[in-house]
This record gives C-alpha cells, structure tokens and sequence, in this order.
C-alpha cells in the first residue's frame, strides 16, 4: 500500500448541509485568506438532503444579507398554519401552539438551499468536493484529529482492488469541522473515543420519511404548513406528519416517528403510507405523482443528549451533535448559528479549545433548553406528554426539574409477553405500494461490486438472539427494504440489499444489540434527492 | 497527435426524468446534469491512449451554454490538456453539433476525434457519423475496443450480429460504446489542478456554421400507463375472457 497524497487545508469541513456550509462561509467572511474546503459523500450538494422544511430565517439574514433578493429557487413564505389531531376517518383542528406559528418563516427545500448555498461558498473561494466520502479521521501523533482520510474508491464486493481502484488522498487540517447530520459515522467514533456523551444523555432519535407530491390543479395551497397528530400512531408512539404546500402543485408531506418506539413489529414506513390514506390527506394527493421521495433520521434528545462539542483538533456541529428543536421541529436555522458560531470561534482562536462552553452559552443552547422537557415528556405517553409539553410551553422551560432522555436501542419490546396494539390500519390505494417502489423514487444508488457498507458486527445474532427476541425488526424499521431474512440451504441468513440503502442512519440507531455499524459507502454512492 | 473528444451535458443517468405536463419537453428544473456515461468512456480511451505515448494532447470539447463549463473542468480533472467550449444559448441538433465540431477539427488538425456513441438524453446516435462524412474522414462506430498501428487503428465494432473488426486510416472519428472501458475516478487533487488548465470560450457565431434546424420536434409524452390485467379462475375463464375480447 502506497503512502496516501496529501492535500492541506486550514480548515476541513465533513458534510455540506446547512452547518457545514454556514460555517465554510462565516469562515471566508471573516478570513478569506484560509483555505477552507467542505468534503460531501453526496453525487451533487444536495443529494443528500431531506428535511421537511420550514425554516426561520434570521441565520440567513446575518450570514447573508440580502439574500431575500436572490433566495434559492424553492422558498416560499408561509401563510398559514394548521394543526390536525387524525383519528381513522376524523380530524379534530387543535390550536397552534407558539413554536408552531410561523408567521415570518420560509417553507424552502433544504437540497436546494444548500445547492445555494455551496454557490456562495464556492465564491467566496471555499473548495467544495462533492462525491468524496470522508471514510476515516487522520489523528496526529499526539492523539488529536488532524484531518480526514477520503475512502478508497474502485474496491470490490470482495475488498480487492479492481481495475478503476483510486487510493484516497488525505487532508491534513490542523481544525477539523464535522457536521455529517444526524448520527454522522465519523462524530459517532469521536464521541465514543474522546468520551464526548460522558456528562450527557443517549442521544434519541426518530425517522422522517418524506414524499414530494405533484398533485391536480386547485389542490396545492402554497404556503400553508400543516402538522398532523394522533392516528396512525398509537398513544405510545411519538411523531406525526408535515404537509407544506410548495408552488408549481407540489407538496411536501412526510411523517415523522420517535425510535424509541415500543412495538417490534411495528413499520414506520407503513405508519407514513397510513396516515396518506386518511381522507383529509388522500384528497389532497388522489391523482397526483411522486416526484421523489426519502427518509433520514432526527436527533431528538435536545439539550439533555448534547455531548461535548469540541476535542483537539475538531469540532462537532448541527446535528451531528444534536442541536433541532424538538416541538418546532426545526434544526436548519439552529445549524447554521452552530456553524456561524464555530467559525466565529475557531477565526479568532485559530483552535477547538473553547468553543464547547461558547455553544453552551449562545442562542443555540439557550433555545434547546428552554424546550427540553417536551420530548422526554412523552415517554408516558401521548396525553400526558401533551398536558406536560403544554405547561413546559407556558412556562417557557423555567421549571426547574430537567427530564432524562433514554436511549432508542433500549426501548423495543421482546416478543414474549408483548402484545401490540390494535392500530385499526386500513387497506391503502395511494402509491408507492411497498418500501421498495417508494425507494425507486431516492434514485439511491450503489455500484453493486464494492464493499457492503452495513457491517454487522456479531452476525450470528441475526439468525438465533434477534429471531427469537424480536422477529428481525431490522427488516421493518429500514425504510428502504435493505434487510431482508431470507431462506437458504442452510437454513434462514440476513441478506442486505446494500444497493437501496438511503443513508437515513435508522439501523445504526434502533438496532436493539447496536451490532449495525454503518460505514461510508464510496464516494458519489446513496440517494440522490431532487427538491426535497 | 491530438485527440479531441466530444461531450455533452445530459441529464444524470439517475434522474427520474418527467416529461412536462404541456409535452414540450422534459423537466429539467433542479434536475442533476452529468457528463454523458458515453463521453466519459471517449474521454478515458483518449487518455489510455495518451498514457501509452501514442498522443501528445487531449483536448475535450463541448457545445452549449456555460452551464457546460462545469462538465468540460470534469473532463480537465479526469485528465485532458484543454478544454474548448463552443458558446451557444441555442439547443443544437446533431447535424448542428457536427459542423461546429468541424471548425474545431480544421483548427486543431487531430489525429483523432472520439465521440460517445449517443447521449442518453435524445439517445440520437448522429453527431460522431455526421462529423465523420462532413470531414470526409472514416468513422467506426459502437467501438468496443481500439488498437493503434502507426496510422490506422482496428477497431471492433459491436453489431447487431457480434462484433466487428474493421481497420481504419486516421485521422478518423470513433464512437465508444460501453464495455470499451471503465472511466477512471477523478482524484481531488486534480480537480485542483483543472481549475487551472485553459479553458476556451469560443462564440458559435465566430465558426460561421448553419444552425438551422431541419428537425421539428413535435410532442413529448411518457409511454402509456401498463393496464391493470384481471385474475382469471380457471382455464375456462380465460377461454371467455378472451372470446369477449375478440382475440379468439
């Protein structure tokens, strides 16, 4: 194996969502003579994104004035909400609670903000490397993080090189950005090795899936948001679904569902198709098309699960660290302060040191724990999660007593002694029928011959432990059909269909042994989202 | 000598293309735009030939709007010398393409000019064969394979009946086909290092070329919704069922 080449840069920024790039930017502004350079596993920046989304505007304003002349392409100003409580065929509309008024806020496709938001970065002169999967970090000889090492590319099923084998370069930084989102598989080894979670909570985390809809004229309101609650979900279960109303008839709608959900047998991506079935959602979509579609998941835990922020050498930012608001569901504007912050910091001090207790003390932190009671409070379920969120709502989060976050891989049932609840679920018309026609619409892909990047680290489990345990609930909880248990001469063996995997990171996340490790596949590989 | 190779802007192989609701076209907003697969094969068989000291320079073409900057510094970062863009707003059709390609050819004098085989987006196949009978040069087509001797090349052509082997003078035109070669990855440090290696910009008007176009298209629709078939009992059933539709 030959000595990798070596790039160098002041600054190396992992994942090129809104953290990254905020960060990127703030850095060019006030320093443009660094040399700053974002690495992106996705095909094109954006490939990879998929949020609701809507977004508070403020960051934008400070990070980029003037903006509102030129916005990117999707962006729209919202002019209504709407809160739904759903039962089977029924809906009762709730009042819209302060964190869901949006008056002032932007229903915006997040791929295409970062698209242009890499565009300013890239004039600014920041180097942007989209298609390159930082596989590894670089760790200097004292121990710190210095840089990244891009994953090796042309590698076969069978981990030989094959003939377009091309040994990944590695940048050296002596600051390290990493802002991969949510469960990023290079911030998941720092928290572990630097011992970031010691003084925090298991991070917890739920599954968005999310369908972009061409519907039929006079269906599409732009500019109104909705939130729905209640069916398909059980009082046990958290989440809830988006419909925000683009232009051009299209709307987003998605759902989204709290992995420390309970029930094995339970399948997200059927709750999401479920709740499409009820009348006041199906009438929206009869007739129309899927434009795209996909799932990621959300950190959840707040200011409970926030590690440590900063190691030598890097910083971990966004979501990486955990940074959305929960009962706004909304991150987007939260990363961005995060990466205007870490820039901020790492400009003035030229190091990591520090910048942990700056987060701690900004708006960041300060808007999480104000909020930090309503998700934990729901661990008792759905209605006196409502009532406890809704004295955490009035009283602004001053109570003093702070609720602990538990960790999802520790929250499925066993089989034995468990039974699940009557979800009272209906037969279904609208598309996709099943996971594995709605992940035609991620256009995800994978060169079949390369290294599968779910790797299982104690594969015996799978056929003995997790059969009698839990019935495989991987084969459930993946939105894009990955697992499969299959018969073979030997008996029954896990076949992963690496190729549909649409990097949503729920496998790593729920998997009740934590034997899913989810690695980098090569670069240029994984969904490639349009407008979501 | 000087190979030039010809690409194109197209939409990505992976896009789940739409055709817009009026049939003009395909929609192609926020949609990703790629090097067409075919034009990566050329490009890669320019620079093994290049790597194994039969040219001195590749240089990589293209014509459209300055969207297509972006694919021709792909191509500078895979590994061509030059890149030469003929600036147009207009939309080409592949007689068009030809011509200005063969002002670029008078310029340049290449031993070699290698096209993919077709673009995946109008899938038209025309450009790399006009080209050739333009210049008065031969053309092999559908390559699958390519040996240099001194002045000739062999080529095997891969035909409707297997494959074909065929000698030619050069300079000449190939169209690649794609089990010719697997394009290599781009490293990082040479997409650096394209940021600087030139890059053209000639105006179409400048090359004095015909663009009038002698195709119209007319409509675009997608292909027709599959029906939904019925579940037949038995053989009885399906005898009737196909009595009733006149079929037998």
């Amino acid at each position: 194996m030959t000595d990798r080449e070596i790039m160098e840069y002041d600054v190396i920024i992992v994942g090129a969502g809104p953290a990254g790039l905020s960060c990127a930017i703030r850095l060019k502004q006030k320093k443009p003579d660094l040399m700053v350079a974002v690495i992106e596993k996705s095909s094109e920046i954006g490939a990879h994104i998929l949020s609701g989304a809507v977004i508070e505007p403020e960051p934008l304003d400070e990070l980029l004035p003037g903006w509102r002349d030129n916005p990117p392409s999707i962006c729209l100003p919202v002019e209504r909400d709407e809160i739904w409580l759903l039962s089977q065929k029924g809906r009762r509309r709730l009042p819209t609670p302060p964190q869901q008024k949006n008056h002032g806020n932007f229903i915006v496709s997040l791929g295409v903000m970062c698209a242009w938001m890499a565009e300013k970065a890239e004039a600014l002169e920041v180097d942007i490397f989209p298609g390159y999967a930082a596989s590894e970090i670089r760790f200097t000889e004292e121990g710190a993080v210095g840089g990244v090492i891009i994953g090796d590319m042309g590698i076969g099923r069978d981990g030989q090189p094959k003939d377009t084998y091309m040994q990944g370069i590695e940048i050296h930084a002596p600051i390290t950005i990493i802002s991969e989102g949510v469960r990023g598989h290079l911030s998941k080894q720092l928290i572990s090795k630097f011992k970031l979670d010691n003084d925090s909570d298991p991070q917890t985390y739920g599954i968005g899936m999310k369908e972009l809809w061409r519907v039929p004229a006079g269906k599409c309101k732009p500019g109104l948001v909705q939130h729905t609650t209640g069916w398909p979900l059980d009082s046990k279960t958290y989440g809830g679904s988006f419909i925000y109303h683009l232009d051009k008839d299209r709307i987003a709608i998605g759902f989204v569902c709290g992995l420390d959900y309970q029930d094995p047998e339970f399948v997200p991506f059927e709750a999401f198709q479920q709740m499409k079935a009820h009348p006041m959602v199906s009438e929206m979509l009869e007739g129309g098309e899927i434009l795209s579609s996909g799932a990621r998941a959300i950190a959840e835990g707040g200011y409970q699960s926030l590690p440590k922020t900063e190691m030598p050498g890097a910083l971990i930012i966004g979501d990486s660290a955990g940074t959305l608001n929960v009962p706004k569901i909304k991150g987007t504007h939260q990363a961005m302060r995060c990466g205007i912050l870490a820039a901020d910091h790492v400009a003035e001090t030229s190091t990591a040191d520090g910048f942990d207790a700056k987060l701690r003390a900004s708006e960041v932190v300060k808007e999480l724990y104000k909020v930090r009671n309503i998700r934990p409070a729901f661990y008792k379920g759905f209605w006196r999660g409502f009532i406890r969120a809704a004295i955490e709502t009035v009283t602004a989060g001053k109570l003093p007593s702070t609720l602990s976050i538990h960790a999802d891989d520790k929250s499925l049932n066993k089989l034995d002694g468990y039974t699940p609840p009557d979800r009272k679920w209906v037969d279904r018309k609208l598309p996709p029928r099943d996971r594995l026609a709605s992940v035609y619409f991620a256009a995800t892909e994978h060169d079949e011959d390369q290294p599968i990047h779910l790797q299982i680290l104690e594969p015996e489990i799978c056929t003995t432990r997790c059969t009698v345990e839990y019935n495989n609930p991987c084969t459930r909880f993946c939105p894009a059909q990955v697992y499969e248990m299959v018969e073979e001469e030997g008996g029954r063996a896990l076949q992963i269909n690496a190729a549909n995997c649409v990097h949503c990171k729920t496998c790593d996340i729920k998997d009740p042994y934590q034997i899913i490790n989810w690695v980098t596949p090569e670069g240029g590989s994984g969904p490639n989202y349009q407008n979501m | 000598m000087k190979i030039l190779v010809g690409i194109k802007r197209v939409v990505d192989y992976n896009v789940r293309v739409r055709v817009l609701p009026d049939g003009s076209g395909v929609d192609t907003d926020g949609v990703k735009m790629s090097v067409n697969p075919f034009d990566e094969i050329a490009l890669e068989e320019a620079l093994r030939i290049k790597e194994a000291g039969n040219a001195d320079e590749v240089i990589v073409i293209s014509a459209g709007g300055d969207e297509c900057q972006q694919q021709l510094r792909t191509g500078l970062a895979m590994g061509a010398d030059r890149a030469i863009q003929i600036q147009t707003s207009e939309s080409l059709q592949p007689l068009s393409v030809a011509r200005a390609f063969l002002k670029i050819v008078e310029r340049e004098e290449p031993g070699l000019v290698i096209l993919g085989k077709q673009a995946i987006d109008d899938d038209n196949s025309q450009t790399g064969q006009m080209l050739a009978a333009l210049w008065d040069r031969p053309q092999a087509t559908f390559a699958g394979k390519v040996v240099l001797n001194g002045n000739t090349a062999a080529v095997t052509r891969e035909v409707d009946a297997g494959l074909e082997t065929i000698d030619i003078d050069l300079p000449a035109v190939i169209t690649v086909d794609l089990r010719l070669n697997e394009p290599r990855f781009v490293k990082l440090p040479d997409i650096m290092k394209a940021k600087r290696k030139p890059l053209d910009v000639v105006p179409l008007d400048e090359l004095g070329v015909s663009i009038d176009g002698n195709l119209n298209v007319g409509h675009h629709a997608p292909p027709a919704q599959r029906e939904k078939g019925i579940m037949v009992e038995d053989a009885a059933q399906l005898v009737q069922e196909l009595k009733n539709r006149g079929l037998i």
